[in-house]
């Protein structure tokens, strides 16, 4: 070993020293919870990620100024990638000791991070996970407030069929994404249901611009519905390229175009889309009222994500108070058990008995460039 | 199947005016410019950022997006080609100062534009939709193929018949004899970096037009499918980048609209393969050049 890699050796383990210090120190120093939110910032989800940073902030602030807990948020970015949530979780179990985590925003993301916090025992709480499979079923420490595919998209295609009348489909999905996968295999398993005949199938990837071979394919066997499963960024050039092909039909779409930006970028063509929603934004609850105004006071046009970014915060809050105060790990978790019919903008809240969220879903559709709900 | 051959022309004559300037420079240097694809995405984001923010129309946008693409081009020749030049190793040494180049091209682009996708404003072309045949195009879709081929037999054009083109094709054939002959071989190379990199800077506004998505690293992917362009088409050759780039344009359509999207790379890629056993020189690769 030379001088010079003897002495960045020595330099290294003096680092280490010094990052493990500051860890012990972290919780000390906060009071209340330290919580640690995932959110994808930059990257593919970034759209979703900026909502649903300024719905935490929002509701713990609500917490806050109603007495509850105190709560210490800790923001990071997750990238919209495994790899940097990975990064990020085990900052937040190891350097930041948190009580427990909000997110990662990408299920896909979860897949990967979520088994860390599994291991460590650090309870996460999910607020925009939507695959069926493969989030709550990591184990007992990983809860979540976000419908699944599976619970929102049977309802709201059995609301649109009653509405349009359609017989038969064309299918378009991401299929290099665990999100936009699994939102395929509950929509097939939705349209068998209904008894919808499927036409053709097509798939794309995320990175991918240019979707006028599959639309030019689905288009040329027309259906009477196009079907699609896309995030936010892709689900709005699919759209706009399904307008300029001449599709003029209804599109029915995943829980990727629950965002206000998927209507901005689309402009025009997202007029008559579909989609089952989570979240009732004309909900009269006071709960959702008292949301909806937090929003409007930070200057933010609030979507399904925020509101269930907010309602996380909400429930553990709710979840720290069923502890009688205590903030340690094992205490949320036990809180988080006893959670029960709790208003939140989301409606009466309760966790299935496989963690899950449950409160009743809702359809909405693009109308004069608004997601306006269907009733 | 008419309506897929007329998507395949579209996207292969972006991928063809890509491959253009990216063999352009390769002729005449014999380097690989890496950064070709990071000029294509600072096109692009010139070209937005023009229209979205300063409000000019898009015929404005579009010749000063590419005349800012071919400067840059003499910019990225200046840093990261001639300070290399003579030097034993330039060919390799040239490859890696382009990758970094890219790569600080793309940071640029991040501080600027964020890592967003970032989107032309709506009514930035007028929507409007031509029925050719049983199939249908949009106005943008055929004024983007008009404009490539015009660019591409432009180019071509100069090549063959300007003082400026022989100038190229002298330095490409021997830079030595060139400079014998009286040419400014520096200045020669630094015209071809601008007219490839006009090129390219033309392809990445046609394609952020197109698709209407720009993001720090929507060049990447052009980046390999340009790459088999050129060496589908001979490394050097611009008939011939122009001919493998509609081919790979329609094998990508017609790959995805029958075999997955998944397999939109692989068959490209296998045809290349394919390709590079018949002949490995690509389909219009001069013979052997002669090395002096």
């Amino acid at each position: 070993m030379s001088l010079a890699r003897r002495w960045s050796f020595s330099l290294l383990l003096l680092l280490a020293a010094a990052c493990k210090d500051q860890g012990s120190e972290a919780p000390a120093s906060g009071g209340g919870a330290t919580i640690g939110a995932a959110l994808s910032l930059t990257g593919a989800a970034a759209s979703y990620g900026a909502l649903q940073r300024a719905g935490i902030q929002a509701g713990v602030e609500q917490v806050t100024g109603g007495g509850g807990p105190k709560l210490n948020v800790l923001i990071e970015d997750d990238a919209s990638t495994k790899e940097q949530g990975i990064t990020v979780f085990q900052k937040f179990i190891n350097r930041d000791r948190v009580s427990a985590i909000l997110g990662p925003t990408l299920s896909n993301t979860a897949s990967a991070a979520d088994p860390l916090a599994q291991q460590a025992k650090v309870p996460v709480l999910a607020i925009s996970n939507t695959a069926p499979t493969g989030i709550t079923d990591i184990g007992n420490y990983i809860w979540r407030d976000s419908l699944t595919e599976a619970q929102v998209i049977p309802g709201a295609f059995k609301k649109a069929q009653e509405k349009l009348k359609f017989k038969t489909a064309g299918v378009l999905y991401g299929n290099d994404d665990v999100f936009t996968k699994a939102g395929y295999d509950v929509m097939q398993k939705a349209l068998a249901d209904l008894a919808i005949k499927v036409l053709g199938t097509q798939t794309f990837a995320k990175p991918d611009r240019d979707y006028n071979a599959q639309l030019t394919a689905l288009i040329g066997l027309k259906p009477d519905v196009l079907v699609v499963s896309a995030l936010a960024d892709n689900a709005s050039s699919i759209v706009a390229q399904a307008r300029q092909r001449g599709w003029t039909g209804p599109i029915l779409g995943g829980n990727g175009f629950n965002s206000p930006a998927f209507i901005k970028n689309a402009g025009a063509a997202a007029e008559g889309v579909m989609v089952g929603t989570s979240w009732n934004s004309l909900s009269q609850d006071p709960a959702n009222q008292k949301f909806l105004e937090a929003m409007k006071k930070g200057g933010v046009n609030p979507d399904q994500f925020s509101a269930q970014a907010y309602t996380g915060v909400i429930i553990l809050a709710e979840a720290i108070k069923q502890a009688e105060g205590k903030t340690g790990r094992e205490d949320i978790v036990a809180g988080l058990a006893k959670v029960k019919d709790l208003d939140t903008p989301l409606g009466k809240f309760s966790f299935t008995p496989g963690r899950d969220a449950q409160h009743e879903p809702s359809v909405q559709q693009v109308k004069d460039g608004k997601f306006q709900i269907v009733q | 199947m008419g309506q897929q051959v007329l998507n395949g022309i579209f996207l292969g004559s972006i991928y063809a005016l890509f491959a253009v300037g990216y063999t352009l420079v390769f002729g005449v240097l014999d380097i690989l410019n890496l950064a070709h694809q990071a000029v294509f995405m600072l096109a692009a984001f010139i070209a937005l950022a023009l229209v979205a923010d300063a409000h000019l129309s898009l015929w404005v946008a579009l010749p000063a997006a590419v005349l800012a693409g071919g400067a840059i081009g003499i910019v990225l020749e200046r840093v990261a080609f001639r300070p290399l030049r003579g030097r034993a190793d330039s060919n390799i040494s040239g490859l890696i100062s382009s990758l970094a180049m890219a790569t600080v091209f793309e940071a640029i682009a991040l501080q600027i534009f964020g890592p967003d996708i970032s989107r032309f404003p709506p009514g930035t072309f007028p929507d409007r939709v031509v029925r050719i045949g049983a199939a249908t195009a949009s106005l943008l879709q055929l004024c983007i193929v008009g404009i490539s081929v015009v660019l591409m037999a432009v180019l071509t054009l100069l090549l063959a018949r300007s003082r400026l083109g022989r100038q190229i094709r002298a330095v490409a054939e021997s830079p030595r004899a060139a400079r014998i002959l009286g040419i400014d071989v520096d200045r020669a190379i630094a015209m071809a970096f601008f007219l490839s990199s006009a090129l390219g800077g033309a392809a990445g506004v046609l394609f952020g037009l197109a698709f209407n998505s720009i993001s720090p690293d929507v060049g990447r992917g052009v980046e390999l499918k340009g790459l088999a362009v050129i060496i589908l088409g001979g490394m050097g050759s611009v008939p011939g980048a122009v001919i493998a780039g509609f081919a790979l344009g329609l094998i990508e359509v017609f790959t995805v609209a029958h075999l997955g999207s998944s397999f939109r790379d692989a068959v490209s890629f296998a045809v290349l393969f394919f390709v590079l056993i018949a002949r490995p020189r690509g389909l219009f690769g001069r013979a052997a050049a002669r090395e002096a």
